[in-house]
């Protein structure tokens, strides 16, 4: 039966049993969670909007013209456009690339590459920026010795504390988000015009060229878009990589205008125009996405056909692992090699072996205990309670529980425009002072996370309502059961591998945040990434890669735990 | 009987020191009853948890939590915490003796004279007997011997204007470390801004911690630390890293690093028995034999192989100028070399 078909029948179904809607019990359920929602996203945006406007003496514009008159705030802003469009450029190019190779041709090991691409995407950027610090730090980073030492040149290969070096890391942890737009393109694609295009003469090349790649535009653009505002809310690789050779960003300058004395009021001004701007672009992604002119794309009854590298499979299989390695691999190997050793620098020799930065990050520190308890208990709290909420909000929207019900999934998708730094200027403003004051304890992370990961959850929980018919509710609803029940008992269960990807993205997203943690944690409410942080800026290379493995070794566990749970595939795509 | 003056001395200071260790005895018992104190701390991250793990042997049952972060960070998260009402922090301890001025004029610290400071130089005491300076670190240039000859290598301030340093010279930053910010305050009075424009010109890699130079400089990543913690340097070369510290005749900033206690300390008798044991001779000893420090007790002894204080020439800045001129030193400072 066609989808919409579905749907029609569908909303029949929860209709005529809905009405009168308001003798339904659960009501003050549905109400309460649409209300909870408003007000999580109104909030912070709302203090954003009011510190940056009125202060103690009144209303004023000042703090605006300001931002665009203070040269280190302009300055700012460029390599910010300048970082972020080159990651972009850089993401669609490796991204849409791989896309390709792993969905339209006979590239040998797809399902290994499809895990390592989804490992750049779990591996935390200021974690692969700090690991790149090690690699490519001009003179004693690895690689850089390495190069010198065969070449015996005199200079570095790749120097990464620069903007260029900023951008190809910052790319190397967006392009999964390329990927998976593309990929997913490029599976619907039939290959009937390609096959036209290659009776019509045309090399492989050239079909790829002028017949896929325009018919995959609407996602490359898409892709470009959302890598560019990824990086645009990055935190951390910025911090590590750009301010040692004094470029700031965005996010960056933000940070500081937090150092006493605070000036929240121009860190609340610098956070409007990267809201606007996230705003304006998702809009015009969604246009560019929403249009679906391509008739060609999109159906499935199209055949898709491999298209054949032969032996060349070999050097395009290389290029490809030389990509992942480079997000990957090496950073992987070094914060292994970095976690081991008395001296990072020096070669992994018996006497620079050591075990001493895992007993003292595990041990002797108390601020990582503390850290560690507080991000699993701050992962399993968000994932739990978040998971539910969006299981609720998309159950009102897909149900549409009541008159606007669908408005709501515009609150709940609302922090994709939302960096995570603002997010966090907006929270700190209106939880630090009465009547509400979260400032102090993990609960001011808890909103945060549970802000930011609503989209995701959100989503996630959508998708899988929408694929599950209503009737079974309804029978249950018939003898007897009020909504709640139904969802409980029907139809969870039924979604039971959507909800579990839901709550594991989620737990993911909530472990490697750092960009709104840096100016929401107390001194006790520390979280790892934090700590991560503040080691970084002390030069405790050993015990960071320690802490840096401890997250990417939970992330990966949560994911064969979700596969195995779940049941399904979900290195595949994530929508 | 009849008493002699050498007992009735001997009878007074037993008296004496016997009061002594009754209040000992009742803040130790009040402190365990806390059963914690929080210090609030930029000692380097190694060397404050070693303190504290010390202190946790001596007094079993009394647990120190220490935060550990740059000093200009150590006042934020203070003062953010203070401006949400929140009471978290016990002691306060910073490189950043501006930061003491700028707590006592608000009101903030807690009136406190540990019983070992009465012999400190004055330089390790607030007049008003908020704060007392736990320890001493100098700030110097180190370079890595392996990759910078003895005789290239820079001996004074001004060499490090030499543009054949360009791209080889690492900092740490006033708007992290309060070693930094006394550091340039210090030079800046010597030299002027003058001197960090020139030095901006050489395109410093630039890190936050003042311990973070020694890092830097030992991997190689950039063999001369134009400025740093001595007691960090000294630490990383004792590892048997290859690091070289040169004292500049010219004069060293001394930083002394005050410790107060929190006027709203949710633990004042642990934070009074922390402050006691950081400023007993044992404890000044340990600093200075494990953890390279100099400190303000008169009776501490050093490494052999550090140079002692009266021998070189120090630069101290005044903890009001450092008050009044920090904002101002953070902003100079980005200006002139970017972040």
């Amino acid at each position: 039966m066609p989808a919409s078909q579905t749907e029609t029948i569908g909303k029949i179904g929860t209709r005529s049993w809905s009405t009168p809607w308001l003798k339904d019990p659960t009501l003050p359920v549905w109400i309460g969670v649409t209300v909870f929602l408003v007000f999580l996203m109104l909030f912070p945006l709302g203090s954003i909007f009011r510190a940056s406007l009125w202060d103690e003496t009144g209303f004023s514009l000042g703090r605006y013209l300001e931002v665009f008159t203070n040269a280190a705030f302009l300055k700012a802003i460029w390599n910010t456009v300048v970082i972020s469009f080159w990651v972009g450029v850089i993401s669609v190019v490796i991204g849409a690339l791989l896309a390709w190779l792993v969905t339209r041709t006979d590239l040998p090991w797809k399902k290994p590459i499809r895990a390592l691409v989804m490992a750049s995407f779990v591996t935390p950027p200021f974690l692969g920026a700090f690991a790149w610090t090690l690699l490519a730090g001009p003179n004693a980073g690895t690689l850089n010795k390495l190069y010198r030492s065969i070449t015996g040149s005199e200079d570095a290969l790749f120097n990464v504390f620069t903007m260029p070096g900023l951008i190809f890391v910052m790319a190397l942890y967006s392009f999964p988000y390329v990927f998976s737009m593309v990929a997913n393109v490029c599976e619907l694609i039939s290959s009937d015009l390609e096959d036209a295009a290659e009776i019509l003469g045309a090399n492989k090349w050239q079909t790829a060229w002028t017949v896929t790649m325009p018919l995959a535009l609407p996602a490359l653009i898409g892709g470009f878009i959302l890598a560019f505002l990824h990086s645009l809310s990055l935190f951390g690789a910025p911090a590590i990589l750009g301010l040692p050779a004094g470029i700031h960003t965005v996010t960056t300058q933000i940070w500081a205008l937090f150092q006493y004395p605070p000036r929240l009021d121009m860190a609340a001004a610098f956070s409007v125009p990267l809201l606007l701007a996230t705003m304006v672009l998702i809009a015009v992604q969604k246009k560019i996405l929403g249009r679906r002119g391509f008739s060609t794309v999109g159906g499935k009854g199209g055949q898709k056909r491999l298209i054949r590298f032969g032996w060349g499979r070999v050097p395009v299989l290389l290029l490809v692992l030389g990509v992942v390695s480079l997000s990957v691999f090496l950073p992987y190997w070094i914060l292994l090699k970095a976690a081991l050793s008395t001296a990072w620098a020096m070669p992994l020799t018996w006497d620079n072996f050591t075990l001493k930065n895992f007993s003292f990050a595990f041990f002797e520190y108390g601020d990582t205990q503390r850290a560690i308890f507080n991000t699993f208990k701050l992962g399993i709290l968000t994932a739990t309670i978040g998971t539910l909420l969006a299981t609720l909000i998309a159950y009102i929207t897909n149900r549409n529980l009541f008159r606007g019900a669908r408005y709501l999934s515009f609150f709940a998708l609302a922090p994709l425009v939302i960096p995570g730094i603002v997010l966090a200027v907006g929270l700190f403003i209106a939880y630090t002072r009465p009547p509400l004051v979260l400032y102090g304890t993990i609960w001011i992370l808890f909103v945060a996370y549970l802000t930011k990961e609503m989209p995701i959850g959100f989503s996630q929980a959508e998708s899988t309502f929408k694929s599950i018919h209503p009737e079974l509710e309804d029978a249950s609803r018939i003898i007897g059961a009020n909504r709640l029940i139904s969802l409980k008992d029907v139809t969870a269960p039924l979604a039971r591998s959507g909800l579990i990807a839901a709550w594991s993205f989620i737990f993911i997203g909530v472990i490697r945040e750092l960009s709104a943690s840096i100016l929401l944690f107390a001194p006790a409410s520390k979280v790892v990434s934090v700590v991560i942080f503040d080691l970084k800026e002390e030069g405790q290379v050993g015990v960071i890669s320690v802490l840096g493995i401890l997250l990417l070794v939970v992330s990966f566990a949560v994911i064969l735990a979700m596969q195995w749970f779940a049941g399904r595939d979900v290195v595949a795509t994530r929508e | 009987m009849k008493k002699s003056p050498a007992f009735l001395l001997f009878t007074l200071l037993v008296g004496g020191v016997s009061t002594a260790f009754a209040q000992d005895a009742a803040l130790v018992q009040a402190a365990r009853k806390e059963g914690k104190v929080v210090w609030h701390t930029s000692l380097a991250l190694p060397s404050s948890t070693a303190i504290s793990h010390y202190f946790q042997n001596k007094y079993k049952g009394i647990e120190v939590e220490v935060h550990r972060n740059g000093s200009q960070r150590v006042l934020q998260r203070f003062m953010q915490e203070t401006a949400a009402g929140i009471k978290n922090a016990d002691i306060v301890h910073t490189s950043d003796a501006g930061h003491f001025e700028l707590l006592k004029d608000k009101n903030l610290l807690l009136k406190f004279t540990p019983q070992g400071v009465a012999s400190f130089p004055d330089g390790f005491k607030d007049k008003a007997g908020f704060y007392y300076g736990m320890r001493a670190t100098l700030s110097v240039i180190a370079h890595n011997p392996k990759i910078v000859s003895e005789n290239d290598a820079p001996k004074t301030w001004k060499d490090l204007l030499n543009p054949k340093w360009s791209g080889k010279l690492v900092t740490a930053h006033p708007g992290y470390s309060g070693i930094i910010m006394t550091h340039v305050l210090a030079l800046v009075n010597v030299y002027g801004w003058e001197y960090f424009r020139d030095l901006g010109k050489n395109k410093l890699h630039i890190v936050q911690s003042a311990n973070d130079p020694a890092g830097v400089v030992a991997s190689g990543e950039r063999p001369v630390g134009v400025n740093g913690a001595e007691y960090f340097y000294y630490k990383t070369l004792k590892q048997g890293n290859p690091i070289k510290i040169v004292y500049p005749k010219e004069g060293i900033p001394l930083v002394v690093s005050p410790v107060a206690i929190a006027k709203d300390a949710p633990h004042p008798n642990a934070a009074k028995l922390f402050t006691e044991f950081i400023f007993s001779k044992e404890s000044q000893q340990l600093l200075a034999d494990k953890e390279g420090l100099y400190t303000g007790h008169p009776e501490v002894t050093y490494p052999a192989d550090k140079p002692k204080l009266k021998d070189l020439k120090l630069l101290s800045v005044d903890a009001d100028e450092l008050e009044k001129r920090n904002a101002e030193i953070k902003k100079r400072f980005v200006e002139i070399f970017g972040a």
